[in-house]
């Protein structure tokens, strides 16, 4: 039942909101309660699970075992900051006031989408499930309705969706292929019930559809390209959602494939997953350092972290593949407290190009520090929780003898960790300039071609940050300094689960 | 499996039509033409289905071409003209990345690729009807994409898009038994929501930028703006 309900609270949230009388008085409200009830079934699944192993509600259909019980409290955390945020910040920022009962109601149904993707167990609806959590987050991205954010929304949708077509072929050929080997149910436990009878020559093909279909929904290079654009012109609260855990469910399904291809494909899984790791761990990394908007630095991080945990799957082994569930939720965690920062920044400042931010530290201590922390713990610095996890992913490389892989990943690890602090050191500390200073927002807002036109103009009119922002950047702050030194027994225990459906051990 | 000859031949002739079709979506400059062509591809996909369902009788078959045609000659067309203003269904599109032979040249190129590069399955599979459905399902989920790539106008890449899913189901009918009539559902929904949604965008697009001729958006880059 409480999986049922987890699909539930965030339809009916988004059907309150989309009701006008309703939503227009109480959207806000009304999705924070969501948000939060939403949490707390996440919780008790996660506790469920960590006695019993697994919640089957309706078997072959909704079921939900360790690896997809870290993703649902993943979303259902991140969705719940991302709410708080919401409140405080998109009536500030936002040139479409009036119809933000539609963001929350949009909101509602894009958390939908990403819940249902670590529920659900045939291979066929979790299609169906990324596929929504693509289309039902398009119109969050252009919410703005300006031409950035327009151009993004397009080219987020137009490569993801083709994208999902390309795995569409790769699960229907997968399905084939179980077929071949004697399966009859279309399930993951299904499909590795007959994982080595299945013809490699169909099993190979499928793989790298879904790996290249849905790579492009994660974001593995080469298809990365519409990433920046949609997570840094996207409302900052949603640029969380998008970076923090969405991009993680969909990366949780080509994670799942890779032991049930891997009897019949051997070692070749594994390769494809470190190529394409590697590539767009090095790419990523490179790329960050000649960004001019401090929102699409972000964005070229995410791309930087989900390949080092593709990485990670593709180095093999039961401590590789607990490093790569602890560097999902690293990732998660201090990614969305990022964009968080970001979104304080933007607010504090009103610009998005990191040369016409500087002296933060001086002009607003709080939002400078939390971009601070932020950099640094996403960069990997040392007592922060994203350090732990690249470290314990190196040191697993290095046990299973991958030292190539090894040394190549810890290369671009150092390139990134200098990208992202050279940004933001200048941001944060450089001298405070105030030429640009506190600039009528009419005059920004020539629509369209005088955004696009001169960045250096403020966007927005520079503003206090709200109390829900403040208080989302300390509740965000939290998971990212703490489970940097200490790892609670019960997340130690959902860590090694999940690690476990990965097959390692 | 189809078994008598005639029904093979009858299932060959829909493939045809239905690369055919795809080729004409690739071709056409007028959005309306590449709407009608999608139509027919889709016809032609539910016609085959309809042919490998009669003999023997496969009820998921049947109920796959029905909902097919439906669902995309009827809901689907309406669906767009809703969502998408006028103006965009008149638009022809001048300025194309590829010209129209050069374009048909490669489109005839990646079909002769995908005949290939499915010739193992194709001996995998057995049955006679998958020799029609792969390769053409395949040649017709590349083409789509390559609609997508050298098309400027919103709605032929929208187009493209859900003929990418229309290849890779023609190629499931023929070798997936069991799974259609759920997952035709599935998809079914599936390209009415995403119609939907990016017709809705297509609209915001018009009214706030003018044009619809979404290749040529390129305000994000990484170059610092002048």
């Amino acid at each position: 039942m409480t999986v049922i309900a987890i699909l539930l609270v965030p339809l009916v949230a988004a059907v309150l909101c989309w009701i006008p009388p309703i939503g227009k008085r109480a959207a806000g409200p009304i999705t924070l309660v969501a948000s939060l009830a939403l949490l707390v079934v996440g919780l008790r699944v996660v506790a469920q699970v960590l006695v019993l192993g697994k919640v089957v509600t309706a078997p072959g259909w909704l079921e939900v075992d360790a690896f997809g019980a870290l993703i649902l409290l993943l979303v259902a955390g991140v969705g719940l900051l991302a709410c708080l945020y919401s409140i405080g910040y998109m009536p500030r920022m936002t040139h479409n006031p009036s119809v933000l009962h539609h963001y929350y109601g949009n909101f509602n149904l894009f958390i939908f989408s990403m819940v249902m993707v670590p529920v659900v167990v045939s291979p066929s609806v979790e299609w169906l499930a990324v596929e929504f959590t693509t289309l039902l987050s398009v119109l969050l991205v252009g919410f703005e309705s300006n031409r950035e954010a327009l151009e993004a929304a397009w080219k987020y949708a137009i490569l993801t969706l083709t994208g999902a077509a390309i795995a569409l072929f790769g699960f229907l050929l997968l399905f084939w292929a179980m077929h071949k080997g004697g399966g009859l149910t279309y399930t993951w436990a299904g499909l590795a019930a007959v994982a080595a009878k299945m013809p490699p020559a169909i099993t190979k093909t499928a793989f790298l559809m879904v790996l290249v279909g849905f790579g492009a929904k994660v974001g593995l290079v080469p298809l990365h390209t519409w990433l920046p654009d949609a997570h840094s012109q996207a409302p900052t609260p949603i640029c969380a959602l998008l970076s923090g855990v969405e991009t993680t469910a969909v990366l949780y399904v080509i994670l799942r494939l890779m032991p049930i291809v891997h009897p019949s494909l051997g070692g070749t899984t594994e390769r494809w997953a470190l190529v394409f790791g590697l590539l767009s761990v090095g790419v990523a990394a490179f790329l960050l350092i000649q960004v001019h908007d401090y929102k699409r630095l972000f964005a070229y991080s995410t791309v930087e972290h989900m390949g080092i945990v593709l990485t990670a799957a593709g180095l093999g082994g039961a401590a590789a593949h607990y490093g790569a569930m602890y560097q999902i939720i690293a990732h998660t965690a201090t990614k969305s407290f990022c964009f968080f920062a970001a979104g304080a920044v933007l607010l504090v400042t009103g610009k998005r190009d990191i040369a016409s931010v500087e002296g933060l530290m001086r002009r607003s201590p709080l939002t400078g520090s939390a971009l601070l922390l932020g950099a640094l713990a996403i960069a990997g610095a040392p007592p922060f929780v994203v350090f732990l996890g690249e470290f314990s992913i190196l040191k697993a490389g290095i046990g299973e003898r991958h030292y190539v892989a090894v040394g190549l990943l810890a290369l671009f690890l150092v390139v990134a960790f200098f990208g992202i602090l050279l940004h933001v050191n200048r941001m944060v500390l450089g001298r405070s300039s105030e030429k640009a200073h506190g600039l009528p927002v009419a005059e920004a807002e020539g629509e369209g071609v005088a955004i696009g036109a001169s960045t250096e103009k403020t966007l927005f009119l520079p503003a206090a940050i709200p109390g829900a922002c403040r208080l989302t950047l300390l509740l965000a702050a939290i998971p990212v300094i703490v489970l940097g030194v200490y790892v609670p027994h019960s997340v130690y225990e959902l860590l090694s689960r999940a690690a476990a459906v990965m097959g390692g051990g | 499996m189809v078994s008598e000859p005639f029904l093979y031949q009858f299932n060959a002739l829909a493939g045809g039509l239905f690369l055919l079709a795809t080729f004409g979506m690739v071709a056409t400059r007028q959005v309306r033409g590449c709407i009608r062509f999608y139509i027919l591809q889709s016809v032609f996909l539910g016609v085959s289905a309809f042919v490998l369902g009669i003999h023997p009788v496969s009820w998921d078959l049947l109920g796959v071409a029905a909902i097919n045609i439906i669902n995309k000659a009827f809901i689907i067309p309406w669906l767009l003209r809703r969502t998408i203003p006028e103006e965009v269904h008149t638009r022809r599109e001048i300025s194309q990345v590829l010209n129209i032979p050069a374009s048909l040249l490669v489109a005839l190129v990646i079909a002769i690729g995908a005949y290939f590069l499915t010739l193992p399955w194709v001996s995998l599979a057995g049955g006679s009807a998958a020799g029609v459905n792969i390769p053409i399902g395949l040649a017709a989920l590349l083409l789509g994409a390559f609609t997508l790539t050298v098309r400027r106008e919103a709605v032929p890449q929208l187009l493209g898009l859900i003929a990418m899913e229309n290849g890779a189901f023609f190629t499931s009918i023929a070798i997936a038994p069991e799974l259609h009539l759920f997952v035709e559902l599935i998809v079914a929904f599936d390209v009415l929501i995403a119609v939907f949604v990016i017709g809705v965008l297509t609209r915001a697009i018009h009214e706030h930028i003018g044009t619809t001729e979404v290749g040529s958006l390129a305000v994000l880059r990484e170059e610092p703006r002048p």
